[in-house]
């Protein structure tokens, strides 16, 4: 076997040894590449990277001495060395024997630092490969040279290519087991570049390698005189960076914070995402579209006279602009769009589903802002790239859906800016992660529907009604009381002269929303309509009052969000679950027991209590008459 | 000559080195923090990688001092030396600094020669989680590595723990891009590693090209020495348990990593300068961590596990 460490062609040690000085000069002028290596579980990935890092002598003596030792005792390659044991890390997975998660591993050469994210091919886990991918210039795609194309392999392709990343290498590994056939290479080839292409992969760099005898890694392989191409090592440190391409694109900086150490300095920090900049350029700032011209970029080490992608700086401006987070700097001839409604690709990474019409988080760049999703147009299948009919996506789940923002975010496609095209979806009650999406475009609507001002305003209405408009939004189990105690409420607050409204769930069913069920998805928008429609009549100046389960605290907050602020009462008619059932007013209770009512609150659908309502109301305590005296006294408060 | 300089950078050619990549994505990372946490705080251990930790901050928030404070989780057995650092570094860099010492390890008087693992886990674990929780942070900055250590290579950038300090490697947030999700309920708290994709060789080439002070105990120098259990370890203070008829030997020795002087172990050395320890660390072969008896006590699990009960 051919040790790669005696032939390698990055090896320094030499130059440590005589002249550190000169190698110190060498390390600081490298540069830095991301990539990621894609393989089904035996395509032999983390023998690959773990002999990288055996060959850049990224092992020291003590870990190769334990990795010794764990290869003889679970080691799956007999007396020789496990090289994946050096790469698969958490203990619960190293009895599985297989990668889990996205660990990063760092090597170099003479000229790059290299960062390896190290993603599993494990089918449930398509959330780790996009995650290691998104930070990637480059992936490595494995392909088994026995087997040949996998679905596994068509798969990683195809997420590769849909999160971006420019540089595809094809390495067909494992050339030893097929005593490096070049026509059974060729035809792998083939296969791929048919495959390729039919998903919109143009160009991608093949070879043959073997990660377990070094063939192709670090220089040619003796074994393999027919491939003239390069090798894996040097492929790695001779592609573009992304960092460098972007800078011919325009210039970009999400503002991350604003610096005011005194009244005479502020200076505005954040990344640059593409572009250079330099003093006395012009800019703009998004969204309110001021322009003014950088006075200087500001560094610790000094004033710089420009700076490029990929830079962390302080700018300050000639003019005194309104800046601040969530803005964006750019060059003021060319900047991005401004809009409130996309189309976009989500990946969702959850084990509970995406709810069309649920409000998000949605984080892009340094901007964060609620977001809702339409149900999707489509999922696509990753293994035979089909479009499927879709009602929501699940864990792993891909698909193309509208969204619309409830304030306008500053985007560019993701094919042209991925800090400015990429976002994040948050769970708004776990603060988990649901989502990553790329934007594709803003939907023509948005720009075409504008806000027609009335001159007859909220406030008048209310004037002329002498009083406050509010929502009182009573939320609570079926059976709990709501209804009963809603209209005693209106009854009281008709007899004080006030002008109220009440919306009742089952009446609101039996018209504005006759087309919805009981789904989840079809609950939020239940719940959204009537929260637009209460928002209207707060404008005419009423006093509306609200009975629905409402049972989900994401919807109940949308609703709070759309109001003005002070005029959202939540009133949590509060009737354990076993009193209502008791009660079962409509006998459904019994009929979901029965197995002859789907989804239905408390049984087999979640009610989720409210943690700070404004007014809580303990129906085992209080009569419906004593409950309402309460609640309108605090209302007019 | 410094890193952030674009001596040999042009606008329209050239690729920012490694070294730049790495600063502009520490800065990013602390300024995301500061952006959308409440109430962060920077883990100061005064070793090298706090060093640099700390140099970053600086750098991110320059002309304004960084807005937190350092937080150093004390064991009372620190060599003199870091804590001669910690205050300079300190009143240089305008930030307040907060030493903590879990007063009940202080009371039992817990120490590294009769209590062994108890004393890590008092001092360190248990008086991290009390720091944290009496000042009500929930941030903190630490400067981990990904190099460093197997499980440390699949730990987020930002890394959410629960309102009891527990980390769950089964239930990180995906991280993806340079979007961090900083979004945490009441109670719940972030460990924020902004050195994690820095190497040992990183950490030391940029310390040299930007000049940052360090503890000189990383330099070689004729140090008095007893030998325990295999290791070098330096009579740091007249605390240290001497046998019957024993006396210090002076050696030429220095530290790849700091703690506590009784548990870290010292490796002969004539290295005395900045290049010369550089060198040393390229041409030997023992891992970093190998000075350190905290990771030996459990088998090959014993940082994750350590981990999810809340060490850093």
């Amino acid at each position: 076997m051919a040790t790669a460490v005696e032939n390698s062609s990055y090896q320094v040690q030499d130059l440590i040894a005589e002249d550190i000085d000169a190698y110190l000069l060498q390390h600081q002028h490298k540069s830095l590449l991301r990539f990621i290596t894609c393989g089904s579980v035996d395509d032999g990935k983390s023998t690959l990277i773990g002999r990288l890092l055996y060959d850049s002598k990224m092992i020291f003596e003590d870990q190769l001495a334990a990795l010794e030792s764990d290869s003889k005792r679970v080691g799956t390659q007999g007396q020789n060395i496990d090289f994946a044991l050096l790469v698969d890390g958490l203990a619960a997975e190293r009895e599985q024997g297989i990668t889990i998660d996205v660990a990063y591993r760092f090597f170099a050469t003479e000229k790059r630092k290299f960062i390896v994210a190290d993603t599993p091919g494990h089918e449930q886990y398509t959330r780790n490969m996009v995650t290691g991918a998104s930070t990637a210039d480059l992936a490595v795609i494995l392909v088994d040279a026995r087997k040949g194309l996998l679905t596994q392999t068509r798969r990683h392709s195809y997420l590769a290519h849909l999160i971006g990343i420019r540089n595809i290498v094809l390495a067909v590994n494992k050339m030893d087991l097929i005593d490096y056939d070049q026509s059974r290479y060729d035809a792998i080839v083939e296969d791929y570049r048919s495959f390729a292409a039919s998903i919109g992969i143009g160009a991608f760099t093949p070879m043959p390698i073997s990660g377990f005898i070094g063939d192709n890694i670090t220089s040619p392989s003796d074994n393999t005189r027919w491939y003239t191409g390069p090798t894996l090592i040097q492929h790695l440190e001779n592609v573009e960076l992304d960092v460098t391409a972007a800078r011919a694109m325009p210039f970009r900086m999400p503002v991350q914070w604003v610096n005011r150490p005194n009244l005479d300095f502020r200076g505005f920090s954040g990344l640059i995402s593409a572009g250079t900049i330099r003093p006395g350029d012009p800019v703009r700032i998004l969204p309110s579209g001021k322009t003014s011209t950088v006075r200087r970029i500001v560094t610790q080490g000094g004033d710089l006279e420009f700076a490029v992608a990929g830079q962390s700086v302080t700018l300050t401006l000639a003019d005194e602009v309104d800046c601040s987070r969530g803005d964006v700097i750019s060059i003021a001839e060319n900047p991005p769009e401004v809009a409130d409604q996309f189309e976009a690709t989500i990946v969702w990474m959850a084990d509970e589903a995406m709810l069309p019409g649920r409000p998000y988080w949605l984080k892009l760049a340094t901007q964060t802002v609620t977001a809702t999703i339409q149900a999707p147009k489509y999922q696509v299948n990753v293994n035979t790239m089909e479009h499927l009919a879709a009602k929501t996506l699940d864990l792993n789940a891909i698909g193309v859906a509208n969204l619309q923002t409830e304030r306008p975010v500053i985007f560019e496609a993701y094919g042209d800016n991925r800090t400015l095209g990429g976002f994040i979806l948050i769970d708004k009650i776990t603060n988990a992660t649901v989502a990553a999406g790329m934007l594709h475009f803003s939907l023509r609507r948005a720009q075409n529907v504008h806000w027609q001002a009335l001159d007859v305003t909220r406030d008048k209405h209310a004037e002329l009604k002498n009083q406050k408009p509010a929502v009182l939004w009573f939320t609570g189990l079926s059976g709990a009381g709501k209804s009963t105690i809603a209209n005693l409420v209106e009854k009281k607050l008709v007899r004080m002269n006030r002008h109220t409204f009440l919306l009742d769930g089952d009446n609101v069913r039996h018209g504005l929303n006759r087309d919805l069920g009981f789904t989840d998805a079809d609950r939020i928008e239940n719940i959204r309509r009537v929260g637009e429609v209460a928002k209207l009549m707060t404008d005419a100046g009423l006093i509306v009052i609200t009975a629905f389960i409402s049972p989900f605290r994401a919807e109940r907050q949308m609703v709070r969000e759309m109001m003005k602020s002070g005029e959202f009462i939540e009133v949590h008619i509060d009737t354990p679950l076993a009193e209502a059932e008791a009660r079962d007013v409509k006998g459904l209770y019994k009929k979901a027991r029965a197995g002859a009512l789907a989804n239905f609150t408390g049984i087999d659908s979640p009610y989720e209590a409210p943690e700070a309502p404004e007014i809580r109301i303990d129906t085992t305590s209080l009569t419906p008459e004593q409950a309402a005296d309460l609640i309108v006294e605090e209302l007019l408060k | 000559m410094s890193v952030t300089g674009n001596a040999e950078l042009k606008p329209e050619s050239g690729s920012l080195t490694h070294l730049q990549r790495l600063e502009a994505e520490s800065i990013h990372i602390l300024r995301e923090v500061v952006a959308e946490c409440e109430r962060p705080v920077m883990l100061y251990s005064v070793g090298k990688d706090s060093a640099v930790m700390l140099h970053l901050a600086r750098k991110a928030f320059y002309p304004s001092p960084p807005p937190f404070p350092l937080l150093h989780v004390d064991t009372t057995w620190k060599f003199k030396a870091m804590y001669d650092l910690r205050d300079k570094m300190a009143a240089e860099s305008g930030m307040e600094l907060l030493v903590y010492q879990n007063p009940e390890a202080k009371e039992r008087g817990i120490n590294p020669f009769d209590h062994g693992a108890l004393h890590t886990d008092m001092w360190k674990t248990e008086g991290l989680k009390q720091a944290l929780d009496k000042y009500g942070f929930d941030a903190a900055f630490g400067g981990a590595r990904r190099d460093e250590e197997k499980s440390r290579a699949k730990e987020r950038v930002f890394s959410f723990r629960s309102a009891s300090h527990r980390w769950d490697p089964k239930s990180q947030r995906p991280e993806l891009w340079n979007l961090y999700n900083a979004r945490k309920n009441k109670g719940e708290s972030i460990r924020i590693f902004p050195i994690s994709n820095w190497t040992e060789l990183d950490i030391w080439q940029y310390i040299h090209l930007e000049d940052i002070p360090i503890v000189p105990l990383y330099f070689s120098a004729p140090r008095p020495t007893v030998e325990r259990d295999g290791m070098i370890i330096m009579v740091d203070d007249d605390r240290f348990p001497l046998k019957p008829g024993e006396a210090p030997v002076t050696r030429s020795i220095r530290f790849r990593t700091l703690g506590c002087y009784p548990l870290t172990g010292a490796v002969e050395s004539e290295a005395a300068t900045l290049p010369a320890v550089i060198q040393e660390m390229l041409l030997t072969t023992t891992s970093e961590r190998q000075g350190r008896a905290i990771d030996r006590d459990a088998g090959d699990a014993s940082m994750e596990k350590k981990k999810q009960e809340g060490y850093f």
